[in-house]
């Protein structure tokens, strides 16, 4: 059992400094690298910051932004002094058919999120859950297909006689809100599970039953989260396009009555921009102003569905 | 209290019970009306596409190519090819570039710091852009602007990885964090760099989120109209693209472009390319299951 | 400070005295001025594998412990001892350089290990971990191969040699060949809680390193292993050195050549408690007839 020797100690010490500056490099190489990449997302947000404002400032040049917030004629297409660039109609199709869909999926969604988180049993769970999921992975264009084909002419006028157009806001408000009955479900489910359950029990320790511990425990402490997946659930409605663009038409309007053919930002967008458009007409502007619209109405949803979640979240840290 | 007071109070309690019991059953019927609603949704959506379409499933459709003008000799053969091209390329790009994103984000980056913070929010922002605005984008900078390709093949790629990209470094980032903090220590004290940790123990644990997320991404640009006719995607082009370089189409366009026509023949052949897109989609879900199932890490 | 010195052993050449200041190359010369070269148990070169000098953690303005100064016998086993929090896990940390990997630790004073201050600047923290293994408290094996795992550390240093032949030096070495030697390809998470201790340590031992770092690694199991890995760190210091965090006096008692008593302080200003080293012996002296009253407190029980 020698001591350790000072030639020993020599080498432990060459060994310990050894080759530093090669391997930091290569870390440092690495790492640099993977900050690039994170970059990338920065960089995407500026580009499309940037596209949306440099054609929208141009657009601002020739159409004065009075005209475009307020005027209720979007008849962009349109010649000489029957041109009108009021974004009001497309804004109206937007909100009017988000809002006949949240009709349908804010009471489908939480009827089934309530089901789920407190009464399903594990077995039934597992069956209507893929139902959900099912729902929630289908390419909207089938939705937009199956709003066209079925839900217009054997639904409504069909089975329900409601002389619709053949292009009509309420198909395709019907179905962009069945589209967004599995966001709704699904987020709003997440948050009612989350709810501790000393809450739940607390309250059946009273003799509540299961209903009332449902509605006046789990969903008011599940409240934020809610209220967050109904706002995640309505920025999807408006941000979708294919359904409204084959289902709702290429006519805006700015009427009550759903049976009109309806047009919002999203479905304007898709049907004026096809890969031909000459640059630098106002034709061509007017896609990225609406389009700048549509991404400001998102994220300012998004924001106030995060500070809500952000809310939500710290209570129960 | 009285017999009277108390026979009261408790017929009182009966009406109550009854009371309960009534909303308790009205509220269960609404429930499984909510959920029946959203099966019967489902069932007719599917039942209309299958109905409608399956009579044109048939080999010629899988290899005939888009025709304009007559629905019996009509296929999906380019639209499929598209497809197939366009996921292949959105998975080449949004992999790499995700998984780097996230394993920054998650084992390099000082979270203190404000700039990381704010490629994090900027991240979740971008989950939340409509796919339009993905499409504008593309359009703007990707088909015309710097660079330039026009509306290609590539344009496409890049375009959906773009959508797709922060779905992406969401799922890769949630699943990196489910690793446990001791595997990393455990690799550190034997003497491996942060690198090889990350790569040799944290990649490889976290493989099975990754690449369920990766294929659910996918799934999902596969299914994306908006972008594709945005940037200029071909209508019923009658030849596979060639390369990068070429137009191209893919199956939600040719889809929409069927429904557009006024003849319903050619209305219900997006029926029949809508199974064949549904069926992919199934095609990419197994896998996914597949592949979560072998990979699977349980702590 | 004072009660530090009684406790040490008598001063070699090696030692420092307290209150010099403490230069590399000081030390280096001490050193060599009394090589000898021949070997002898008492005088000669170097019989510590650590010398701790005024050890202090800061966890951003909380400091953690301070003035830590302890010196670790070579191929001897060291146990530290002391209540929950007063910072014996953080200065462990503190010898194999973990405590880097944490963004608001700082980290003062010297720990001079084969003569070299291992937090000298031109030192590689990936090279003293290679030299210096850990155990932690909860087995953490890799979700990998009973091969792969005692592998791995010596694949991402670039050991060179017959990896088949490392691993099974590794899993000798660690009482664990013998039970595993024909599965070695069986995924580690199958094994029970004892057995992948066992893993951890073969692993650890297979980068050869002459210290082994262990924090409370009985503390997750039943008696039965920690009876094993008791057995185990007796075989091991006939090689290596070995310290040992932990909570059980009674394995301290067992298992080790001296014990250091860690407890905590009240900063001046009463709202921060900081770990400090109350007194530092020989196991038994520790055990049997400490020097300080607070020390006789934690092993009587009175405490902790």
């Amino acid at each position: 059992m020698t001591p350790v020797t000072s030639t020993e100690r020599e080498r432990v010490r060459a060994d310990l400094v050894r080759a530093r500056s090669a391997r930091s490099a290569r870390e440092g190489l690495i790492k640099g690298i993977l900050v690039l990449a994170a970059l990338l997302s920065i960089a995407t947000t500026t580009a499309i910051v940037f596209t949306l404002l440099q054609q929208t400032l141009s657009f601002f040049g020739t159409v004065s932004p009075w005209d475009y917030f307020t005027g209720t004629k979007w008849t962009p297409l349109l010649a000489g002094d029957q041109q009108s660039f009021g974004v009001l109609p497309l804004l109206w199709g937007t909100f009017y058919l988000t809002g006949i869909g949240l009709l349908v999926a804010i009471p489908c969604g939480l009827l089934a999120a309530i089901y789920l988180s407190e009464f399903a049993k594990p077995r039934v769970r597992k069956a209507v859950k893929p139902i959900l999921e099912l729902l929630a992975g289908m390419p909207t264009i089938i939705f937009g297909y199956f709003a066209l084909t079925f839900v217009t002419p054997t639904i409504l006028r069909g089975l329900l006689g409601i002389p619709v157009k053949q292009f009509n806001g309420l198909s395709a408000g019907l179905v962009l809100g069945i589209l967004v009955i599995p966001t709704i479900a699904s987020v709003s489910e997440d948050a009612m599970r989350s709810v501790p359950s000393s809450l739940r029990e607390g309250a059946y320790g009273l003799g509540a039953g299961r209903l009332q511990v449902a509605l006046r425990v789990v969903f008011p402490a599940a409240l934020s989260g809610i209220v967050a997946a109904l706002i995640l659930g309505a920025s999807r409605a408006v941000g979708e396009t294919v359904i409204i663009l084959i289902a709702g038409g290429q006519e805006p309007s700015m009427t009550l009555n759903p049976t009109q053919s309806f047009q919002s930002m999203a479905s304007f967008i898709a049907a004026t921009a096809r890969g031909d458009i000459p640059q630098n007409t106002l034709k061509y502007e007017t896609i990225f102003v609406v389009g700048f619209t549509l991404f400001c109405v998102t994220l300012l949803l998004n924001g106030v569905s995060a500070k809500v979640v952000g809310r939500f979240r710290q209570v129960y840290e | 209290m009285t017999g009277a007071q108390i026979a009261a109070n408790a017929l009182e309690g009966i009406r109550h019970g009854e009371r309960k019991r009534l909303a308790a059953q009205l509220f269960n019927g609404l429930m499984y009306g909510a959920i029946g609603l959203a099966f019967l949704a489902l069932v007719a959506l599917i039942g209309q596409t299958a109905v409608k379409g399956l009579p044109g499933l048939s080999l010629q459709f899988l290899t005939n190519f888009p025709s304009r003008i007559n629905p019996s000799t009509s296929g999906a053969q380019s639209a499929i090819v598209g497809t197939v091209y366009l996921t292949l390329l959105t998975a080449v790009f949004v992999i790499p570039v995700g998984i780097a994103t996230a394993l920054y984000l998650e084992e390099y980056a000082d979270k203190t710091r404000w700039w990381n913070r704010l490629i994090e929010v900027n991240i979740q922002n971008l989950a939340a852009v409509p796919s339009v605005v993905y499409g504008i984008l593309g359009l703007a900078f990707i088909v015309r602007g710097p660079l330039g390709l026009g509306p290609v093949l590539l344009a496409g790629g890049l375009t959906l990885g773009l959508l797709v990209l922060p779905v992406v470094i969401i799922v890769a980032r949630e699943s990196i964090r489910a690793v446990p903090p001791s595997i990393r220590d455990g690799a550190l004290a034997l003497g491996a760099t942060k690198w090889q940790t990350v790569s040799r123990q944290v990649l490889p644990s976290a493989r099975a989120g990754i690449v369920t997320g990766v294929i659910l991404s996918l799934s999902r640009a596969i299914g994306e109209t908006a972008p594709l006719l945005v940037i200029g995607a071909a209508s019923s082009p009658r030849f596979n693209p060639s390369g990068l370089n070429d137009a191209f189409t893919a199956l939600p366009i040719q889809i929409f472009t069927w429904t557009q026509d006024p003849n319903p023949q050619f209305v219900d052949q997006a029926a029949t390319a809508s199974i064949v897109l549904l069926l992919i989609l199934l095609g990419m879900n197994g896998i996914a299951i597949v592949l979560r199932h072998r990979y699977e890490q349980r702590w | 400070m004072s009660s530090l010195d009684e406790s040490l052993p008598e001063p070699t050449g090696a030692e420092v005295l307290p209150g010099e200041s403490l230069r590399t190359s000081e030390v280096m010369s001490s050193l060599d001025h009394h090589e000898t070269g021949i070997p002898s148990s008492e005088a000669g070169p170097q019989m510590t594998i650590f010398d701790c000098r005024d050890v202090e953690v800061f966890y951003g303005s909380h400091q953690a412990i301070r003035d830590v100064s302890l010196s670790f016998g070579l191929r001897e086993v060291t146990a530290l001892i002391g209540p929950s929090g007063c910072g014996k896990s953080t200065f462990l940390r503190c010898l194999n350089r973990m405590n880097d990997l944490i963004p608001s630790a700082k980290v003062g004073g010297h720990v001079i290990y084969h003569g070299q201050d291992l937090y000298a600047p031109e030192i590689d923290p990936v090279q003293v971990r290679k030299r210096i293994g850990m155990v932690f408290q909860k087995p953490n094996p890799f979700p990998k191969s009973i091969y792969d795992n005692v592998a791995f550390g010596p694949r991402v240093v670039g050991m060179e040699g017959d990896m088949d032949e490392i691993v099974e030096r590794a899993l000798v070495r660690g009482a664990l060949w013998e039970e595993v030697k024909d599965r070695l390809d069986e995924n580690a998470f199958g094994m029970s809680g004892g057995q992948q201790q066992r893993l951890c340590i073969a692993r650890a031992l297979a980068t050869d390193p002459d210290v082994l770092l262990m924090d409370e690694p009985c503390s997750a199991l039943d008696p039965i292993s920690t009876g094993r890995i008791e057995d185990l760190m007796s075989e091991l210091k006939e090689r290596i050195s070995i310290v040992i965090v932990t909570h059980n006096m009674q394995q301290a008692a067992r298992v080790s050549d001296k014990t250091a008593f860690f407890n905590v302080e009240l900063a001046a200003d009463e709202k921060s408690r900081t770990g400090v080293v109350v007194e530092y012996d020989a196991t038994e002296t520790i055990f049997t007839n400490p020097s300080d009253k607070r020390t006789e407190d934690y092993v009587t029980g009175k405490f902790g």
